[in-house]
Formats: C-alpha cells, sequence, structure tokens
C-alpha cells in the first residue's frame, strides 16, 4: 500500500488490485462519520486507488496511516445478500456475436458469463450514473471498440477493459454493448441518486 | 416576481453557485463557479450569502434585461458595464430598474465574469446546488436568448462599499503547484516551464501549450480520481488544468495540484495567457 499527496491537503492510496481498493473504499466509508475519518470530505476510489479528499488540512501522513491501520484486504465489507442489486437485461446487442466470435464461444456463453456471477461496483466516473462494475471472468475481458460510437443509446449493457457497466444516458462510447436494460441508474430528485454507488453488488439477470 | 431575461448570451452565460459537494465517487464534479472568490464578492457586495446563485460569463459577456427592480452586481475579468446606455461600476452595488437591460460588454483581460442578483437566481438546486455542469448536464442548460430566470427576494440591503478592489489578472501569471500523486512518472518537472492557454479551454479544463512533460513510465494509468486543479496530463505531454466541471475520475496522469489560493486565476486564464508554473509550499503534515 502507497500513500501519496494529492495537492494541499488530500491522500491518495495505492493497493494492489481492484478489488483491495473496493475493500479499503468500504471500510473507509464506514468509518467516515466518526472521529479522524469526518474530515474526509468526499472518497472517491479508482481501479487501484482510493482518494481521500478534505477541503482544509487536517489528516497528517500518520493519521492516514493509523486510519488504514486496521484494514486488511480481507475486511468484510458487511454488505449481505439482501443488498445485492439485480439488473435485468434484454441480450440483444449489436456487439454480442461480435464478442462471441472473438472469444470463440457461443453468444449463449457470453450470456451466461456475463450473468453467472455477481460483480461489484469498482468505482463510478464517466457522467453521473455510470459505474465501474468490476469482478468478470477473464472470458469477458476485452478491450474498447477500435472505433468508439459517436451515440450509444440509454441503457446499452456494455463492456471494456476488464469492466461491465450500463450507459445512463445517451452518449458516445467505446464499450462493446452486449444488451440493453429499462433499469434507472440516475434520478437527481432521489438521495442518493444513483441506482449504483462504489462497492455496491450486482447480479446481471437475462430476461 | 422578478426575472432575469437573458437578452445576449455572449460566448457562453451559466447559473453558477459554490457547487455540488460530496458527490465526486458517484461521478458528479463539484460544478459551481469556477473563480468562486469572485461569485463570493458579487453575492456580498448585493447583500446575498455567499453561495446564493449568480451567472457567470465567458469572455464576451452578457446582456441582461430585469422585470423589477433589483441591486445587482458585476465581477471577475474586468469588463465595460452599462445599464442601459449609461455606464456602471464593476466590482460595486449598482441598482437596476424594472426594464433596464443591464450590458456587460466583451471583457478586457480574463476569462470570466459574475452578475451577482440581490436575493439570487432561484431555479430548482440538483443535489444541493443550482449550478450548470456542462460535462455531466445537471443544472440549468446554458442561457439562450429569452431565457428567463427566476430571482429569490432579496435578504439585506447591497453592501455599504463603494468599490471593491478589482482582481489583478495579469497576462503572464504564475501558477503556485503542489506535487501530483504521480510526479514520478515524468522525467521533467513542471515547475518554472511557461505555458500558453488555448482556445480549446473550457470549464472542464484549460489546456495548455508549451514544453512537453516528458513520460518516465508508459503503462497505462489504472483510472483514478481527479479534483478541480489536477495537472492532467494525456499522452501528447500538453498538460490540461481540471477546471469545476472535471472528470472525477480519469486515466492520466496527474503531475500536479494547483494551489487552491491561485485556482480562480486559472479559471480566469483567456486563450493566449501564459502561465508558470512554481512549487507552492505545502504545510508541514
Amino acid at each position: 500500500m502507497r500513500l501519496l499527496p494529492y495537492g494541499l491537503v488530500s491522500w491518495l492510496v495505492e493497493v494492489d488490485t481492484t478489488a483491495e481498493a473496493t475493500s479499503l473504499y468500504d471500510y473507509l466509508h464506514a468509518l467516515r462519520p466518526t472521529g479522524a475519518a469526518a474530515l474526509i470530505t468526499d472518497l472517491i476510489p479508482g481501479a487501484r486507488t482510493v482518494l481521500l479528499e478534505l477541503d482544509r488540512p487536517g489528516l497528517s501522513r500518520v493519521e492516514v496511516a493509523a486510519l488504514l491501520d486496521r484494514w486488511h484486504p480481507g475486511t468484510p465489507s458487511g454488505r449481505t445478500a439482501a443488498d445485492v442489486v439485480e439488473i435485468p437485461v434484454r441480450y440483444d446487442g449489436p456487439d454480442l456475436a461480435e464478442v462471441a466470435r472473438l472469444r470463440d464461444v457461443s453468444e449463449a456463453a457470453i450470456v451466461e458469463a456475463h450473468t453467472g456471477s455477481e460483480f461489484q461496483v469498482a468505482f463510478c466516473g464517466f457522467v453521473p450514473g455510470f459505474a465501474y462494475i468490476s469482478g468478470l471472468p477473464p472470458l469477458l475481458h476485452l478491450p474498447r471498440l477500435e472505433h468508439p460510437r459517436t451515440a450509444v443509446p440509454a441503457g446499452s449493457v456494455a463492456l471494456a477493459g476488464g469492466f461491465t457497466g450500463v450507459y445512463p444516458r445517451r452518449s458516445p462510447g467505446g464499450w462493446r454493448l452486449l444488451g440493453h436494460t429499462d433499469t434507472l441508474f440516475w434520478n437527481a430528485d432521489r438521495e442518493p441518486p444513483t441506482l449504483l454507488a462504489p462497492g455496491s453488488r450486482v447480479r446481471f439477470t437475462a430476461v | 416576481m422578478t426575472d432575469v431575461v437573458i437578452t445576449r448570451p455572449g460566448l457562453l452565460t451559466t447559473v453558477q453557485d459554490l457547487g455540488r459537494h460530496g458527490w465526486a465517487r458517484l461521478a458528479v464534479p463539484r460544478s459551481g463557479a469556477a473563480d468562486q472568490p469572485s461569485l463570493r464578492l458579487a453575492n456580498r457586495l448585493v447583500g446575498n450569502d455567499e453561495n446564493r446563485a449568480g451567472l457567470e460569463a465567458t469572455l464576451l459577456g452578457v446582456d441582461v434585461r430585469f422585470t423589477g427592480d433589483r441591486w445587482i452586481a458585476v465581477t471577475g475579468a474586468p469588463s465595460p458595464v452599462f445599464v442601459g446606455d449609461r455606464p456602471a461600476a464593476q466590482y460595486a452595488p449598482v441598482f437596476v430598474g424594472a426594464g433596464s437591460v443591464l450590458r456587460v460588454g466583451a471583457a478586457t483581460s480574463g476569462a470570466r465574469v459574475y452578475i451577482g442578483v440581490a436575493g439570487g437566481v432561484d431555479v430548482a438546486p440538483v443535489l444541493g446546488s443550482r449550478s450548470t455542469d456542462i460535462m455531466s448536464g445537471l443544472g440549468p442548460d446554458p442561457l439562450q436568448a429569452g431565457s428567463a430566470l427566476p430571482l429569490g427576494p432579496p435578504q439585506r440591503g447591497p453592501a455599504a462599499v463603494d468599490v471593491a478592489p478589482a482582481p489583478a489578472i495579469p497576462a503572464h501569471a504564475t501558477i503556485r503547484l503542489l506535487p501530483g500523486p504521480r510526479d514520478d512518472w515524468f522525467a521533467t518537472s513542471p515547475y518554472g516551464l511557461a505555458y500558453m492557454v488555448t482556445g480549446e479551454s473550457n470549464r472542464v479544463g484549460v489546456r495548455l501549450d508549451g514544453p512537453v512533460l516528458q513520460r518516465t513510465r508508459l503503462d497505462e494509468l489504472p483510472s483514478e480520481a481527479m479534483t478541480a486543479g489536477s495537472v492532467q496530463v494525456p499522452p501528447s505531454g500538453q498538460p490540461v488544468v481540471l477546471l469545476a466541471d472535471y472528470p472525477t475520475t480519469g486515466g492520466y496522469p496527474v503531475a500536479g495540484v494547483v494551489h487552491p489560493d491561485d485556482f480562480w486565476l486559472v479559471a480566469q486564464a483567456r486563450p493566449g495567457m501564459r502561465l508558470t508554473f512554481a512549487p507552492a509550499r505545502r504545510p508541514l503534515r
């Protein structure tokens, strides 16, 4: 684990894997209401990192190290099976056939791999409501499209770079489209406004 | 009820307050006024709390009409101000009568001008802020000719000052940088290097043109958190200083972070302005 200064008062914690970053995020998120962690104004995970954003001086390197001291990669998140968000998907995406061809398996095998296990949101980004969902089997690790689309429809279920995700609204995009869902991922009038947040457990189901 | 009606939107005019805080983990950036001290000043001058929503116009100014009497204040980039055909003061409370047009001309230096209005712009907040985020599409759309915005009831009278000091926006500014999390990915330090602000700049980021920041590591950076003020370096080696509507995560290494006290000056950097980075002193911690 590395502790990197980020600007005047914030800290970036770097770990070895995405699963570790998610675990660390969950751990720090649970600590936030109390003690030194209450100084954190936002906690922003990445693929291998968690940013402890502050808006004033308050956490020294020693104090951040003390916060992290009791975390280890196997720390349980406290999330239960009841927290799993189910996302029903119609697997009719324009790239499903190409993904199956690249992997030399049937389309059904791709759908099975995408629905066969539970995944977890590693971090959010791109646009509000978009979650980078990790934990995909190696069969589904594919690079982005060489030529991104100028418009991807809202609700498109896609994958690239070891992550899967759903476009919350129509936008340009370079991920491979497996299908679509009617599930709403962003509602600014709801608190929190997103269906998925870092650490959320996710299972896709075929409909 | 009194409205402010846009009669000439200029290049880009948006509603801004002090932004959305604490939502970056859900991909919602801070947004809000790019130059926050200027919006705070505009609000104080008209007797508002500092976080009331005002208007942020870009480079070419904006013209607006008020349907009722209001105290207003124009701050930020130095710009000619008129009420009707009559010249009016900048950095001072100005009374605008019902039906009068406030005209803010092109900025003579700097990039962003702020109009504070007694009572503030009272559009519906999204996640606690009325700000337009051009990256995420949150908040009101960028304003067009004919856009009408409701104003809240004035909180108190204008400030008892004649004119507040104008910000000094030099043609060649020194910007203090703190170390970025990935400064060890670069062969060259940005300190002492002079860059030109390009016309590709907007509220998402100020794009710079100048010496290439050579990388020592060519592997791909796994996406990580960005902040307002992060100096992100894409493969071209030409840095981009992320502004208010920044992407919350990104895959380009961050070579430095602008000192919070100098962020407003980057927000006022217009195309052609030169920026030189200097090391900021970090408090002992």
